[in-house]
């Protein structure tokens, strides 16, 4: 008689797993991979596979020779992780700078940890933040390389809006001022930015991902949702106040770090909350430190250290943040 | 608009193959193996002894206790053993085996097909009827359905919702009743409304099922108007029972509540039409409609089928054991039990047998959590199953409490959506009944 599988229900199983969540984020990082290599060429896909090509080798060397556990390099996790560092990085970078910020994000950040999972910060925010205060001149040069596609770029000043805006501001120039001699519009923001690191490159190719993950329901949009909206509002109220020398808040949206963090770095499972309400939270406390670090900060961009704090608080509102019970409050209809 | 509950829930594929075949009478087995634990609570206490000539719906084993249910012959013939033998999962079971002999039926039961729309008991007697008859609920629990309708003093329903929603992939054989039989439900709904002394009465039903759901609405106009058919929002589980009333009526059962709390008593369209014939017909309950279904199988059938009935002689009715079959399922997929031996037998509440290949059932190797949080937003209960996995297996049972493992409806959704195939119900159930049961020896106030 043949031997029947007796298992506890339920008998059936979804078809998501780690590796079709990664390869569909992955999947919607394409537009701006893409966008990035139309306007930086080579570096751009220089960036990218070392990015990929260092943080799965780094992976696999720990799990198969120094912690010998199981390889999990094939469910795309440290791929996506080197992916969205190469994308966070001046697209002039040096190939080597790339590979460090790989070590750190895999090795350090993930690995000691325990890997996939485990891990209580972003791994790639780690390896861009780890680079950024160890070589402050390179992660702050934002000149545009020569691509294969387009020669002699409009902007080649080497810096991002951001810091154009916070160095206009320090030099006393009004708003008005810096935008009509940046010719900043918000058409090249959402195509092509003015300067900044290679993913920042289209806002408009990062909505369209944004759109793909919510559609494949890979994330939800409580986090990107709430962190735009705070820093809408935050910066609003500054700008209803004081035009002259706050930026409006589109500029603010659509500048700098904004997306790509709120909608790939923010909302990396492993280290955002689990219940909506945590998410709710987490995405404005992001906001708010965003705003404070942009404004009042040294530095002119804020968007990965604010990631990186919260991701910090993120055990805590685990704990105060839960999801509605069923039957908490009786309701009588 | 259709309907739906508040929290959570999934889309599985609903599958329901199975759909447009029509209830057909299985053949009657040689011999019958009725178990005397059909229901829940206490086993039903044999009244006849081996030799005995029995009669098709002859009572043969009586309840036992405040909870339990009597047990009739599905088949005419001789007692050939009283004895323990496994259930489906193996359990040691008392089972009364019938040798069959012809199909004579006990003369009380009106055996014509014609619908007795008369009614002519009263609420006491509605009652004593559905006890006598040994109807339990067929929507899975086997509740003793008198009980269920005779809610504590004190207590009072102001509905009773019938659950045809059938949120279960696979299974069709509620679907098949609410075509075939559509009056008779509606007839043995407002019997247990009357037995209830309420006034309204929903009918839910999912709307991947728009004709049981016109055909329902067609009948229930004609004669029925103190039951309405709502259409539900196909989400699984819509048909379990706290969902319901929420989807319904939009009352939530407090945790460690019963429906009655809110005043609602539920009951499945499969009971009903047990209650409309045990009334109505005399005839106890000792058959019911059985969905077997499967992509491996060759062919897609809804039996009426005697109870007793074998999983083996139901697959080898539909073309025999398919090569590629590797799982049984007693039910639904997602809360059905693996059968572990195709020699036992079918009990009242069986809804269907399933059978699935390792392809379709296979569970991935565990991985870690990414903390993705879809079993959080799954969960028609508003739990964290990764959080009561996590506390589960530290055995941290104060937690465990605090995080209301014991609310755990055991839908399996969790496990179901899990990217990381994490065994999450499995080891939440584990904890659950523990949890429960300190919390039930605690001394009441």
């Amino acid at each position: 008689m043949k031997k029947l599988i007796v298992s506890p229900a339920p008998h059936l199983h979804g078809k998501e797993s780690t590796k079709s969540l990664m390869r569909d984020v992955i999947i919607a990082l394409a537009p701006s991979l893409l966008v990035s290599v139309y306007y930086f060429g080579f570096s751009a896909v220089k960036l990218a596979l070392v990015g990929v090509a260092t943080a799965v080798a780094v992976e696999y060397v720990i799990q198969k020779y120094i912690v010998k556990s199981k390889i999990t390099v094939n469910d795309y996790s440290a791929a996506l992780t080197g992916l969205l560092l190469s994308l966070n990085l001046p697209p002039n970078s040096p190939w080597w700078i790339m590979f460090i910020g790989s070590v750190v994000a895999i090795g350090i950040a993930k690995m000691t940890f325990g890997g996939v999972g485990q891990n209580l910060f972003n791994p790639a925010l780690v390896g861009r933040v780890f680079l950024l205060v160890s070589f402050p001149v390179i992660m702050t040069d934002y000149s545009i390389p020569t691509s294969w596609f387009r020669e002699g770029i409009d902007a080649g000043s080497g810096a991002t809006a951001l810091s154009i805006v916070k160095e206009g501001l320090a030099r006393g120039l009004t708003m008005d001022q810096i935008f009509d001699a940046n010719n900043f519009s918000y058409s090249q923001m959402l195509f092509s930015k003015i300067g900044g690191s290679v993913g920042e490159v289209s806002a408009l190719a990062l909505i369209l991902g944004f759109i793909y993950l919510l559609i494949r329901r890979v994330i939800r949009p409580h986090i990107p949702v709430a962190i735009i909206g705070t820093v809408l509002v935050f910066s609003g109220v500054f700008w209803l106040i004081n035009p002259e020398s706050y930026a409006d808040p589109l500029f603010n949206v659509l500048t700098g770090g904004i997306l790509i963090g709120s909608i790939f770095m923010a909302t990396d499972y492993v280290t955002s909350p689990m219940s909506k309400k945590g998410m709710v939270l987490y995405g404005i406390g992001i906001g708010v430190i965003t705003m404070l670090i942009r404004y009042w900060g040294a530095y002119p961009e804020g968007i990965s250290f604010a990631i990186l704090i919260m991701n910090a608080t993120v055990p805590l509102i685990n704990m105060y943040m839960k999801p509605a019970k069923f039957g908490k409050e009786v309701k009588h209809g | 608009m259709s309907k739906t509950f508040s929290i959570g829930g999934i889309h599985p594929h609903d599958n329901k193959i199975s759909i447009n075949a029509a209830i057909e009478n299985f053949p009657v087995m040689e011999r019958a193996y009725i178990s005397m634990s059909q229901h829940l609570g206490a086993p039903a206490e044999p009244v006849v002894a081996k030799g005995d000539k029995v009669k098709t719906g002859q009572l043969i084993a009586k309840a036992n206790g405040f909870i339990s249910a009597n047990v009739h012959s599905s088949v005419s013939g001789t007692v050939n053993s009283i004895e323990m033998l496994p259930d489906l999962s193996g359990n040691l079971v008392q089972h009364i085996v019938i040798n069959v002999e012809g199909d004579e039926w006990e003369e009380s039961i009106d055996r014509s097909s014609e619908i007795n729309r008369k009614i002519v008991h009263s609420p006491k007697e509605i009652i004593d009827k559905i006890a006598e008859c040994g109807i339990v609920g067929l929507g899975g629990a086997a509740f003793p359905t008198h009980i269920k309708l005779s809610p504590p003093p004190g207590k009072k329903a102001d509905y009773l919702l019938v659950n045809g929603a059938e949120c279960e992939p696979y299974l069709t054989s509620d679907y098949r009743i609410m075509l075939e039989n559509t009056e008779e439900i509606l007839i043995g709904v407002k019997l247990m409304m009357l037995a209830l002394g309420v006034k309204k009465s929903y009918i839910g039903i999912e709307e991947n099922k728009p004709k049981a759901i016109k055909r329902m609405k067609e009948i229930a106009s004609k004669g029925y108007p103190e039951i309405k058919i709502v259409s539900l929002k196909k989400r699984y589980p819509q048909g379990g029972e706290k969902q319901l009333i929420d989807a319904i009526v939009g009352r939530q059962v407090p945790s460690m509540g019963l429906p009655i709390d809110v005043g609602v008593v539920v009951q499945n369209v499969g009971t009903a039409l047990a209650v409309y014939e045990a009334v109505q017909k005399n005839k106890p309950l000792f058959e019911g409609v059985v969905t077997v279904t499967g992509k491996c199988m060759p062919e897609q059938r809804n039996f009426r089928m005697r109870v007793g009935t074998t999983f083996e002689s139901m697959i080898f009715a539909v073309g025999g054991f398919p090569k590629d079959a590797e799982k049984l399922v007693s039910g639904g997929p997602m809360m059905g039990k693996a059968v572990s031996r195709i020699e036992a037998a079918s009990v009242k509440s069986t809804s269907a047998l399933l059978l699935l290949t390792l392809e379709e059932t296979k569970r991935g190797e565990e991985a870690n959590c990414i903390r993705c949080a879809k079993c959080v937003d799954a969960c028609p209960m508003g739990l964290e199953p990764y959080l009561l996995n996590r506390l589960s297996r530290a055995n941290r049972v104060e937690d465990l409490e605090a995080n209301m493992v014991h609310d755990c409806i055991e839908c399996g959704s969790c496990l179901y959506v899990c990217p990381s195939d994490i065994p999450l119900l499995d080891t939440i159930r584990l904890s659950k009944a523990k949890v429960l049961k300190i919390i039930r020896s605690r001394p009441k106030k």
